[in-house]
């Protein structure tokens, strides 16, 4: 009884409890997956990575055919799931933007229309959102009837096309001069802060920047012959040939997630822009600022830092998100797992591989924001 | 707009330069024609938006409104239907009672029906902070009782109905609900442990709340519908419905718990200490001075929190169980009614509209309320 009164014997005692019982739930759970796996005669283990999937998938980013094994049939899911979600925070991230700032328009009309928007979205599930998308992309018109709202983009319920470049060898020189032109604003921007933090004399670093990287792409794509073929779909048989083609789920999943998050993250700029005191504004109006330099030197900062946190976990639920494409059919991680499971039976190792890579994916967008964040946070003293 | 030959001291007076706002309590037209001014026409730009946003409403709304409303098919078939222009309301009038309660036996459906009254009403009376007290939880028991009473059946001559037949609005809203209800005491135990002084209760919660967080529910789901079963010693088996229920606690429980934590680190730190002070247990502390300080700053986040679940509860229609959305998506099987699917998914996208809005408004509200008695 003495011993038990003791502060540091208690909390020894509280701990080793916790660790035995999640020892003992663990132990429990796998001792009767085990148990269960062996009477039905289910494989455990990795080795199903390595044989022959026998499944196609409908749209992939690198070289993919059913003889092709599990693990790069996870891979093919994999590269889906990203490419969906980073296309999807992109743009999600300019439209929210947009309507944020629209919902603190001066103007009434602008103001309200973006408030329609967001209240809509926001308070319609995903899912359904999903199905309508991808309802309204399956009912347009055949390829034969195709609508194309603007010359060479074509809209049919075999999906989105729209004009391609034809890839040139030569283009290698114009992405070089872009690498070129995007390190040089870089350091020419460095220098710009430092000499105007030493000799107070300011530079124009983002004009600067902006033109230096034009600039050099542009002077290398005239120097190459500026050799501009497009790929135009055409119309052959059933359907059409050539061009860039977006199928139905992932363009349905793409508006879905888009317009979806955009909402969220239009609530989170604004509360960021209000957030920043009236007084700054003004402050720097009497200062003799212009309207863009307070909105460029004293609102946008202070206003990140407040962003950029919650702006952290739109971009983590959108990516999250991504995993409803499963119930339209477009082939991201989620649906290739399952696809996996219900061939091998193999569920523990399938969903564990699917939450270990939607974990990573987690960490490392929260890693980069974390970054982000700590280069606008207010440093204290 | 100004002639040569008119007299300009008539025409400054006509066009003063800058707005001229009329005076306060000037009648109609004219005030509206002030505010017009000020806040649809008062710079370049914002008359371009101005013109942008009623042409966009001028092209847009007419045609939504014939469609929903004046060239609507109210009633009748498929045929009546396709030779309509407007939307075919005739599809919810003839399949409302699929989407509303799924495959809940067809005459039994004044059961669910009378639940779901009961529970909303239930849910209008505990909004009323007045009701706020010990007979609310009492009369929450009672209702609880009721409703499952109704639903399962089986007593006092009512068939019984097996779970795998509940679906419709009712289902979405049992998952919602009993999500939360049954995750906001795993949440506290989860944000206390986080915030413990003994290291390893705290990692294993914040492995925990990690954990999911960095999954979607989607895989936390197959996890409930595909492992669970394999977790269970032999010839047990788990009811599809209650799989998908523990999935999303577990879930809930997660984002819940930092909602908490939130609660609980903004109660200054003279609470503690005086509670210390005073020689509180730990428990003594937590249960008498934290937790009633902390719970109702996260009053607001819960519902909020709520919102989410009750929007994230139709993501159980990829594991095969019949909520609102699967049962809404049931009723266009019929290929007849099929093309007009929009009418029936707007129809579900209303109903958990007016939901998720309601409870938004009455969180921000609430949020006012409570705040009240701390704001200077």
């Amino acid at each position: 009884m003495r011993l038990f009164n003791n502060r540091r014997f208690r909390a020894i005692l509280y701990q080793v409890l916790v660790i035995a019982g999640t020892v003992a739930v663990g132990f429990y759970l796998v001792s009767n997956t085990l148990d269960n796996l062996a009477q039905r005669g289910i494989a455990t283990g990795l080795t199903f990575l390595g044989r022959e999937a026998g499944f196609d998938i409908s749209e992939s980013l690198i070289d993919y055919s059913a003889a092709d094994t599990y693990g790069e049939a996870l891979v093919v899911g994999l590269l889906n799931t990203l490419k969906v979600s980073l296309i999807g925070i992109v743009l999600a991230s300019l439209i929210g933007t947009v309507i944020g700032i629209a919902r603190l328009s001066s103007n009434w009309l602008v103001a309200r229309l973006a408030t329609v928007y967001v209240e809509g979205v926001r308070n319609i599930p995903l899912l359904l959102q999903l199905f309508v998308w991808y309802g309204v992309i399956t009912a347009l018109p055949s390829p034969r009837q195709a609508l194309a709202p603007m010359p060479g983009v074509f809209l049919t319920n075999r999906g989105l096309r729209i004009p391609s470049i034809d890839w040139n060898p030569a283009y290698w020189v114009v992405l070089a001069s872009l690498f070129a032109g995007l390190v040089g604003a870089f350091l020419m921007a460095r220098w710009g802060r430092r000499r105007h933090e030493a000799t107070g004399q300011p530079f124009p670093a983002v004009l600067a920047g902006t033109g230096l990287t034009l600039g050099l792409t542009l002077a290398a794509f005239v120097l190459i012959g500026a050799p501009l073929a497009l790929e135009v779909p055409e119309l052959s048989g059933f359907n059409f040939q050539g061009g860039l083609v977006l199928s139905p789920e992932f363009a349905a999943v793409l508006a879905g997630l888009t317009i979806y998050t955009a909402g969220f993250i239009a609530e989170i700029v604004r509360s960021g822009i209000l957030a920043v005191a009236r007084g700054q504004t003004e402050a720097a109006l009497s200062l003799g600022l212009t309207r863009l330099q307070v909105l460029r030197l004293v609102v946008l900062p202070q206003a990140l830092r407040v962003i950029v946190p919650p702006m952290t976990s739109q971009y983590l639920n959108l990516t999250k998100n991504s995993s409803l494409a499963v119930a339209i059919g477009y082939p991201d991680l989620i649906s290739v797992a399952n696809t996996a499971i219900n061939q091998t039976g193999q569920a523990v190792e399938g969903v564990a591989i699917a939450m270990a890579a939607y974990l990573t994916i987690s960490l490392a967008i929260s890693a980069f924001m974390n970054w982000y964040n700590r280069k606008v946070a207010l440093v204290s003293r | 707009m100004r002639n040569d030959d008119e007299p300009s001291a008539a025409a400054d007076v006509e066009e003063p330069s800058g707005a001229v706002y009329p005076p306060p309590g000037e009648a109609g037209p004219m005030r509206l024609m002030g505010w017009a001014r000020r806040r649809l026409f008062n710079t370049p730009a914002n008359i371009a938006l101005t013109l942008l946003c009623l042409w966009f409403l001028w092209e847009t709304v007419p045609p939504l409104l014939g469609w929903a409303l004046f060239n609507a098919q109210w009633t009748g078939d498929p045929t009546t239907c396709r030779e309509a222009t407007g939307a075919c309301w005739a599809l919810v009038g003839e399949k409302h009672r699929l989407m509303l309660f799924g495959l809940y036996p067809y005459d039994e459906h004044w059961r669910p029906l009378i639940a779901t009254l009961l529970l909303l009403g239930m849910l209008g009376v505990s909004s009323q902070r007045r009701f706020w007290h010990r007979g609310l939880a009492l009369a929450w028991v009672a209702a609880v009782t009721v409703m499952a009473v109704l639903m399962w059946g089986g007593v006092l001559g009512l068939r019984p109905v097996d779970t795998t037949l509940w679906g419709g609005l009712p289902l979405t809203l049992l998952l919602a609900l009993a999500g939360i209800a049954v995750a906001f005491p795993l949440s506290i135990v989860l944000a206390l442990g986080r915030r413990s002084d003994l290291p390893v209760v705290r990692a294993v919660c914040v492995g925990y709340i990690e954990l999911i967080r960095g999954v979607p529910l989607v895989s936390v789901l197959f996890m409930a519908s595909v492992m669970f079963p394999l977790f269970m010693p032999e010839g047990v088996t788990v009811d599809k419905l209650l799989r998908a229920q523990i999935g999303i606690i577990l879930f809930t429980a997660a984002y819940l718990a930092e909602a908490v934590r939130g609660g609980l680190q903004a109660i200054p730190r003279g609470q503690y200490e005086a509670a210390d002070a005073m020689g509180l247990s730990y428990w003594q502390k937590t249960v008498l001075i934290v937790l009633p300080q902390a719970l109702r700053i996260v009053i607001p986040p819960m519902v909020n929190q709520f919102i989410s679940t009750f929007k994230d509860t139709s993501l159980v229609t990829i594991v095969g169980l019949f909520d609102l959305l699967t049962s809404v998506k049931a009723s266009l099987a019929d290929p007849e009614w099929r093309p007009f699917f929009i009418e029936a998914y707007v129809f579900a996208a209303l109903i958990y509209w007016c939901f998720c809005f309601l409870m938004s408004r009455y969180s921000q509200r609430l949020e006012e309320d409570l705040m009240a008695g701390t704001r200077r």
